[in-house]
């Protein structure tokens, strides 16, 4: 089956660069039938990325140790459902899974725009054939998949542990669904400059492409964010660590692109900047692969150097250098259709909005490549830590929520002062209710940011209220329709307007949650023995007993032996249990002993957290070993040579011994105020993000008409 | 005033105001960096970011403190830890780590939750996640 994986693969990369030669000559000779050719070579090549992809899932699934990949990255031992995703834990794995989703992106945008955009859709058939030949080529030269051993071994390496988390298994695909999506509106940005058709089509056609790989990446970022904040042990959710940023930076670039695109459909301005804005974004969204991949800084995501950080690099500066190149080209055919009437209008916001977005993408790029620019610059490697990124966005990220607020209510063209003021009466009247109750009421008083940061969320939220509220009370008088009911119409005919509101609100209340959890949040690291307490915030924490379990830790993620902890939590008349431990997986390096080598190899926390809307609890436990060590030593010696279930005895003795007498163990526990408040806006921000995405009836009615209008002149020009 | 005697001022101060802010970036990241060393590259007075590897058989815990040595990636120089805070889940003997902090009395004192730990060999070639 590998061979059949491979020639997938070979086959697919002559289909891309077919693709890429067929739709381009059809559309320099105006011969239809090679753009439609290029067209299905594209669908043909989605096709053969979806066979080899079931073929390595299928490997994994059998746990089929001749495929190199599978016995690196999986084992018989590893539950079935991180079998399934431990594909892209692999960097060949994750290679072909970016490659799929592009091949199906590619086919999915080829196909409904295979009736319009006539000249633009040959060049973006070329641009993404030659984005998938670079992949594929990185996959037949360097990085093959399915590469096989000519001796299988009995037991394949297991899945790092780290990485058995639901939210882990999912947040790769997602980010790369965000960095694939951007490929299409690059794709056709570079089609519009080519065939010099710098309007508004190619953004219509790939507008709601670009919302759905924002979506995706948000997605995979805020997911990204619960698992570091549930697995790895710290208890934070952002470090600024460089493969955190690398995400961060297109997300950021490409917020600043759908909000200026509308600027473009609907006063023929920014042009120059929307398609730097795209080609940016996705040259962003490769350095995000490449940083992971490369392992050219330090993270704890660049685990090894990898063998394809050259071709990586040289892929990149050929996409930078051609779309600046090109950019610089057209010039002339990207001027503005209007001017900026008034610096009080939607536009003028706009711009500011995308001027404070791309400004925390640089700053986000500058402290990330620090090490290397310091490097370059003063031959020392240096770095800036996050005290330094928060001190540059914090100021940042205010001012881009303040203009998330004043944004909607502004009008095209220009606004009076007047009818401004008027408008945003209410809000501001919120947002001085709100200030005077967090300082009459909360000591939110202590952190000035977060006080700044609170009113502006209220603010935002004031305003987005206001707008549900005027355009739901007009249906009512117009339409007499009830409140819920006006409301979900509202909603259903201007979806993305509201969509858009929606995440407005969502990102504010987002915010809310980091200003809150960032400043406030209490942490206390100790060494408990079972009966000691500890008071952290409001609550007294009594570790009352240690607990061992062998085989099946309370995460299923199929650890051999987990240790951890019982505390007992009061806070008031409210008391409850949590349960942190850690879990111990087997380690197979032979310098260990037999038994040993079941407490000394990976360990990972599993922290216990008590959700709440207000502040969550959250504990880990590291429990200290160094009492089982003359025991392990002499088991080690004793049983090196016992069967397996005569070693497991002893595990289970050992295991036992330090539930029974356990010496003191070394806790984490952090109040963190409102932090689930990131999560649950994050949900409504993508909530508001399908909103705005879905196709409503309306336009879908539009395109029937329009497809129908394109048939009829199709026959009159036949008769 | 006229629209491009105004235009043009408009330019000057957004180009002024983009040059202040990209001088306040470089400066403030050079002034607030701090430099990665090996164990045989540290002075007593400075402030590092320390790479190297874990000596074997090193690591002990002193109550709240951890300490152990860290020696040259390719040689064997070394020099003391002493660290308090959080341990990263695969910090281990022969690991590679980075942590922050200065040299005093001989030995390197740690900040509070700087420790950094890289990955496993077991599982060094193929790592991805997120």
């Amino acid at each position: 089956m590998a061979g059949v994986g491979s020639a997938c693969l070979v086959v697919g990369l002559l289909a891309a660069i077919y693709a890429g030669g067929a739709s381009v000559y059809g559309a320099r000779s105006g011969r239809r039938e090679w753009v439609d050719s290029g067209r299905r070579a594209i669908y043909c090549l989605g096709a053969l990325m979806i066979a080899a992809f079931a073929i390595l899932e299928a490997a994994f699934l059998r746990s089929d140790f001749s495929f190199a990949l599978v016995a690196q990255g999986s084992s018989t031992e590893t539950p079935g459902f991180y079998k399934v995703t431990a594909m892209w834990a692999t960097q060949d794995g994750s290679l072909l899974l970016w490659a799929t989703l592009l091949a199906l992106f590619s086919s999915a945008v080829l196909f409904l725009t295979r009736r319009s955009l006539r000249e633009i859709a040959p060049y973006a058939t070329a641009v993404l054939g030659g984005v998938a030949a670079f992949f594929l080529l990185l996959m037949v030269g360097w990085e093959n998949p399915f590469a096989t051993l000519a001796t299988p071994p009995a037991e394949g390496a297991g899945l790092n542990p780290l990485l058995r988390h639901p939210a882990m298994m999912i947040h790769p695909p997602m980010l790369y669904t965000g960095y694939v999506g951007f490929s299409i509106p690059f794709a056709f940005a570079v089609g519009a400059l080519i065939t010099r058709r710098t309007g508004a089509d190619w953004i219509r056609a790939t507008r709601r492409f670009a919302l759905v790989a924002w979506t995706f990446l948000g997605t995979g970022i805020m997911l990204g964010a619960l698992w570091s904040y549930t697995e790895l042990g710290w208890g934070g959710y952002w470090a600024w660590d460089p493969v955190e940023n690398a995400s961060l930076m297109p997300w950021l670039v490409g917020t600043a692109f759908i909000h200026s695109i509308m600027v473009q459909e609907k006063r023929g301005m920014l042009k120059v900047w929307n398609v730097s804005l795209i080609c940016a974004t996705y040259a962003l969204a490769l350095v995000g692969t490449f940083l992971v991949r490369s392992g050219i800084l330090e993270s704890i995501h660049a685990f090894g150097a990898s063998t394809i950080g050259v071709q990586f690099l040289v892929f990149i500066a050929l996409v930078v250098a051609l779309s600046a190149g090109l950019i610089l080209l057209r010039l002339p055919d990207l001027r503005s259709e209007a001017r900026l009437d008034s610096l009080l209008s939607r536009e003028a916001f706009f711009l500011l909005n995308n001027l404070v977005l791309v400004a925390l993408a640089l700053v986000i790029l500058w402290g990330t490549f620090f090490p290397l620019i310091s490097e370059a610059l003063t031959g020392r490697e240096a770095s800036v830590g996050p005290p330094w990124f928060n001190r540059l966005t914090t100021p940042l990220a205010l001012v881009l929520v303040l203009l998330a607020g004043i944004g909607p209510v502004l009008a095209w063209r220009r606004v009076t002062p007047r009818s401004l003021l008027r408008v945003l009466r209410v809000p501001v009247l919120v947002t001085a209710a709100s200030l005077v109750a967090l300082l009459a009421l909360t000591d939110a008083g202590e952190s000035v940011p977060s006080l700044v940061m609170f009113c502006f969320v209220a603010f935002v939220l004031a305003v987005v209220a206001q707008e549900f509220w005027r355009g739901a009370s007009a249906r009512r008088v117009i339409g007499g329709e009830s409140w819920p009911r006006a409301l979900v119409r509202l909603t259903g005919r201007n979806r993305r307007r509201y969509g858009g509101y929606l995440v407005h609100a969502g990102i504010a209340i987002l915010f809310l949650g980091v200003a809150a959890s960032s400043a406030f949040v209490e942490q206390r690291d100790v060494r408990l023995s079972p009966g000691d307490t500890i008071r952290v915030g409001d609550y007294a924490v009594t570790y009352r007993e240690a607990t061992a379990k062998l085989g099946g830790d309370s995460a299923g993620t199929g650890a051999p032996v987990a240790l951890g902890a019982v505390l007992d939590v009061r806070k008031g008349d409210e008391t409850f249990t949590l349960r942190p431990s850690r879990n111990y997986y087997s380690s197979a390096d032979p310098s260990l002993g037999a038994i040993s080598r079941f407490f000394e190899g990976e360990a990972t926390s599993e922290v216990d957290v008590r959700w709440g809307l207000r502040r969550d609890l959250w504990l880990a436990v590291r429990p200290d070993l160094a009492s089982l060590e003359g025991p392990l030593r002499e088991a080690d010696r004793r049983f090196a040579d016992s069967p397996g279930n005569v070693q497991a005895l002893v595990i289970a003795a050992l295991a036992e011994r330090y539930r029974s007498e356990p010496p003191p163990a070394s806790f984490r526990a952090i109040v963190s105020p409102l932090v689930v408040w990131i999560w649950i806006g994050g949900a409504i921000a993508v909530l508001g993000a399908l909103v705005a995405g879905w196709p409503s009836p309306e336009a879908r009615l539009r395109r029937v008409r329009s497809l129908y209008a394109a048939r009829v002149g199709q026959e009159l020009s036949r008769a | 005033m006229d629209p491009a005697r105004k235009r043009k001022i408009r330019l000057a101060v957004a180009l002024g105001v983009a040059l202040f802010l990209a001088a306040a970036l470089v400066y403030t990241s050079f002034s607030a960096s701090t430099e990665a060393s090996k164990p045989s590259q540290i002075e007593p007075g400075r402030s590092y970011e320390l790479t190297g590897r874990v000596v074997n058989g090193s690591i002990s815990r002193d109550g709240e403190e951890l300490r152990f040595r860290i020696r040259d990636r390719d040689g064997t120089a070394s020099v003391p830890v002493a660290y308090t805070g959080a341990v990263p889940d695969p910090f281990r003997e022969g690991r590679e780590v980075i942590v922050s902090g200065e040299l005093k009395d001989g030995t390197f004192q740690a900040e509070r939750d700087s420790l950094v730990t890289k990955c496993p060999s077991k599982f060094t070639k193929d790592e991805q996640s997120s």
